[in-house]
């Protein structure tokens, strides 16, 4: 049968089944997503998102040196935790009244720029796109794959595939050249990595104030020889991606449905400006509109605010579904910004962990994961921000705030312009990525592509930078601090998968308190105590079923590409059970499946 | 207890063919050990998996963040059959620190790890644990956190976890006869993992005596030496040159580095194909692969309390070693005075034709 021929008939009796899959492979951490599907309707009509993990880093923290902080917080995440540590010494650095070398935030952004190209590539290449390489689509849609072999791939001249099965075929596990290649790019990316941050993954030269990394021009000659080495793997891999995403709204059409949701996206910054930056709490918006990646929250498409102060002073932490005990009649930490701001009590300035281990209860309490919102000051409303996966919300919010403008990279009218030099085998080439229609998987998953290449546009621009600097002889990466009595501090950056921000609150020289908050509570989030569902459960409920297989040897697979669109990683905040599915019941006038535009 | 060679009554003499490895990482871990070793080199985690290594057994790699499966009850087959003890031989890797379940009042679980079949509850990593370690042929722990503890078992922890050896015994034997073996590392240095996995593989075939391991169950080949003993700034100290702070390449004792008291072989060995690593690279030494990482270290940026005293008693040694080795340094810094384009050859040479 065909999914588009089952679509076009009118609504059928529905026939639920209680699918789940815990834990989800090809992710960092422990997730599961819960489902009911109806299958005569081919859709979603209910998704919980649940994390089993939980490790106390806001409790073990609080009493300890508040320097060693981004030491422990690189422990949160065994992917990014440089991220981690990056916008722990962000916040440290706010508390302490240091700003670093210019050419400490160099390495520093150079270090980033390895790590997401790394990060991305072997999400991707070895994670997501198992899903939507051959051996997989042959399992979940053969027609599909038979209209791929007979299709000719449009970009074939830059990647070397004739047809997009072709491509499919290189993305098999283990075998496919793809595959094998984007293990070998993780690697040399990794090494890049380690010449500015010592070692992957949790770094050994990064400080608050500065890093310990010696600047010599080998040093930076080593990390440039290598990324000239994979400008052309980068190159190839926004065409394969393109290729095979338009193919996939071609040959399923109402694919642009799986996933998609009200766009809501949320980005904090990366990439600091190091002649601009100087971790001031006043002097925040400025600085962080200064970024070479632009902070922002797009609302349906409209950008709300790009103002750091105002993204910080909108955040609150919502419970409702999560395993833990309100903080609410404690006393807060911080009644006022440094600018006389009121700050709420569900900010994560005020935040106290308390941990209640219980029961997983699917109508009460079912996950570790806290339910990050953000207040809209004008509506009133919690949005519960996604990431887009982290490239979508980033590109999205530079393009809209057109501040971004780089000799390699520029945000222009509706889109994102990035230029990569010569390599071995391709030449000069100007990619352009532009604001899609939705917010959905494909146009999360696409989004990653691009966004490599536009890190590793920026490192070519810091490498110059840096490169300038040491060769004139201006070689400081460190200045030193006092840690004051009583301070606060945040940190505001880009994990790899999105979002990331530490708060930090010091007094009496220790940590009275810490909360980071990472990209994937944002987007594993339960329903909060207003029932709004957390965008992975938003996402996928509702969306449609093109899979061909029926409940006995159903696969899930246009769930799992939601779900991983997202690059859930969940040491940070959290498995899908799949089993035979169970018919719960059949019911005749379906109540479940609501709109998500 | 030291395992030396030959010693372990090995039960694989015969060795064996074809092996799984089964792999936990939903102890309280940050999955990095999973993802260092997918950074692996020497040799990669794809060539063990494709055959490419001479004298091991074919590997079968159950890894969450690695397998083709769709998750759920498709991925955890293996381990359920191996529960059942339907799947021999097997090694169980566990990644992360073990919590405490005891604790707990109710029905609540600090990690699971899928779903338990009869009540449909969260699974306990404990639980797994259980069932696979009395059955698994080698048990091998993957990082700091599942050997010792690690970061999560820090003081003030909530969740009162612990490294796995704490939590099978010390005494624990697999069914090789090997005990725990024990990787540390915060996290495992890529190599260093696979050249454990490939030495206990080589053992399974029957290819090779079981790994030797310290009393910490650690491979003495690895651990055996301090930080210290391969750093290149090593010399700083000996000479009494230490870093003020991080801008300096001289050692850097005095702004934090652990590096002379650290069992870990990353400065010599470098982070991954010889690149990176801690102090050689302006890191300090933070004890990331020490059992009693990581309170022992805190904090961290200030000089070990036992720093003080030795980094004194050095000095006069190390300022007249310094001297003299830059006086004779600065001595063969030049060339030898019959370099030159004069009229007559004063290199010594007396062919004997002039005389």
């Amino acid at each position: 049968m065909t999914t588009t021929d089952s679509r076009s008939t009118k609504r059928k009796p529905a026939q639920i089944v209680d699918m789940s899959w815990d834990p989800i492979t090809r992710i960092i951490g422990n997730l599961g997503i819960y489902t009911k599907i109806d299958f005569a309707n081919r859709e979603v009509v209910e998704c919980h998102s649940t994390s089993s993990l939980f490790r106390g880093y806001s409790v073990f923290m609080k009493g300890k040196d508040p320097r060693d902080a981004g030491f422990i917080t690189s422990r949160i995440c065994g992917i990014c935790g440089d991220n981690h540590t990056t916008c722990s010494n962000y916040a440290q650095q706010m508390a302490y009244g240091v700003k670093p070398p210019k050419l400490a935030e160099h390495i520093t952004n150079l270090g980033e720029a390895a790590e997401y190209i790394f990060d991305h590539t072997i999400f991707q290449d070895n994670l997501v796109f198992v899903d939507f390489c051959e051996a997989m689509v042959k399992a979940t849609n053969p027609g599909v794959l038979t209209r791929a072999e007979r299709t000719d791939a449009p970009r074939g001249d830059v990647h070397g595939y004739r047809t997009i099965a072709d491509i499919m075929k290189a993305f098999n596990p283990f075998e496919g050249e793809v595959y094998k290649e984007a293990l070998k790019v993780s690697r040399i990316t990794r090494e890049m990595f380690c010449l500015m941050e010592g070692r992957h993954v949790h770094p050994s030269t990064m400080y608050p104030g500065g890093v310990g990394t010696m600047p010599q021009p080998n040093t930076f000659t080593d990390y440039l020889s290598r990324l000239m080495r994979v400008i052309d793997f980068i190159k190839k891999a926004v065409a394969m991606n393109d290729d095979v995403f338009d193919f996939f709204y071609e040959a399923l059409p109402g694919y642009e449905e799986v996933g998609k949701r009200r766009i809501l996206l949320g980005c904090w910054g990366a990439f600091q400006n190091p002649d601009v930056v100087d971790y001031r709490y006043a002097n925040m918006d400025r600085w962080g509109k200064a970024m070479y990646v632009t902070p922002g929250i797009v609302v349906d498409g409209q950008l709300v605010t790009n103002n750091l102060i105002d993204i910080n002073l909108g955040l609150r932490i919502m419970l409702g579904s999560s395993y833990y005990e309100d903080w609410v009649n404690e006393q807060p930490f911080v009644t006022h910004d440094p600018l006389g701001n009121p700050v709420d009590m569900r900010h994560p300035w005020n935040q106290t962990t308390v941990p209640v281990p219980q029961k997983r209860d699917f109508d009460g309490n079912y996950s570790w994961v806290m339910s990050p919102r953000w207040h809209h000051p004008q509506t009133g409303e919690h949005l519960a921000l996604d990431t887009g996966g982290g490239p979508l919300a980033r590109l999205w919010s530079t393009a809209l705030s057109g501040l971004v403008d780089t000799p390699y990279v520029k945000a222009v009218d509706g889109g994102i312009r990035i230029t990569l030099p010569k390599g071995e085998k391709l030449p000069e080439t100007t990619l352009e990525w532009r604001i899609p229609k939705w917010s959905n998987t494909l146009e999360r998953d696409r989004a990653r592509p691009y966004f490599i290449a536009y890190a590793a546009a920026m490192a070519l621009q810091f490498l110059e930078e840096a490169t300038g600097m040491l060769k004139s002889g201006d070689t400081k990466v460190y200045e030193n601090f006092e840690v004051p009595d009583e301070a606060i501090g945040c940190g505001f950056h880009e994990a790899v998968r999105g979002v990331l921000s530490h708060h930090l609150v010091i007094r009496d020289k220790k940590i009275a308190n810490y909360h980071p908050y990472p990209p994937t509570p944002w987007n594993a989030s339960p329903r909060d105590v207003h029932g709004i569902p957390g965008p992975y459960e938003d996402a996928v409920q509702g969306q449609p079923i093109f899979e061909e297989n029926g409940p006995d040897d159903f696969k899930g697979v246009d769930i799992m590409r939601t779900v991983r669109s997202f690059d859930p990683c969940l040491p940070c905040g959290v498995h899908m059970y799949m089993g035979k599915g169970k018919t719960l019941t059949t019911v005749h006038s379906p109540t479940y499946g609501a709109n998500h535009g | 207890m030291t395992t030396q060679s030959g010693t372990t009554e090995a039960k694989a003499s015969n060795g064996f063919d074809e092996i799984t490895i089964l792999w936990i990482s939903e102890g309280m871990s940050c999955d990095g050990d999973t993802v260092s070793l997918t950074a692996a080199g020497q040799p990669s985690i794809e060539d063990v998996v494709l055959g490419l290594i001479p004298g091991l057994p074919k590997v079968n790699l159950v890894n969450k963040v690695l397998s083709p499966s769709l998750g759920g009850e498709d991925f955890l087959a293996p381990y359920r059959a191996a529960a059942r003890g339907e799947l021999e031989p097997f090694i169980l890797v566990i990644e992360g620190s073990i919590p405490n379940q005891n604790i707990i009042q109710g029905d609540g679980y600090w990690t699971s790890f899928g779903n338990d079949p009869e009540t449909g509850e969260p699974q306990t990593l404990n639980s797994w644990i259980d069932q696979l370690a009395p059955r698994a042929w080698a048990v091998v722990a993957a990082g700091t956190c599942a050997t010792f503890g690690g970061i999560h078992a820090m003081a003030g922890n909530p969740t009162g976890c612990m490294g796995l050896a704490d939590y099978l015994g010390w005494e624990f034997k697999a069914r090789s006869g090997l005990p725990v073996v024990n990787v540390p590392g915060c996290p495992i240095q890529p190599e260093n993992f696979m050249e454990t996995l490939v030495w206990v593989l080589q053992h399974a075939a029957g290819a090779a005596p079981p790994p030797p391991l310290d009393h910490m169950l650690r491979p003495q080949w690895l651990f055996g030496k301090t930080v210290h003993e391969g750093c290149d700034r090593a010399a700083y100290y000996e000479q009494a040159d230490f870093a003020k702070d991080y801008n300096s390449p001289k050692c850097q004792v005095k702004v934090g580095c652990w590096g002379p008291v650290v069992n870990c072989n990353v400065p010599k060995r470098g982070w991954m194909a010889g690149v990176g690593g801690c102090p050689n690279v302006g890191g300090i030494c933070i004890g990331c692969t020490m059992p009693s990482f990581p309170d022992a270290f805190m904090p961290f940026m200030d000089e070990p309390p036992g720093g003080t005293l030795s980094t004194m008693l050095v000095k006069p040694y190390g300022a007249v070693v310094r001297r003299l080795r830059g006086l004779t340094n600065d001595m063969v810094n030049h060339e030898p005075k019959w370099r030159h384009n004069k009229r007559k050859l004063t290199s010594g040479y007396d062919p004997h034709w002039r005389a």
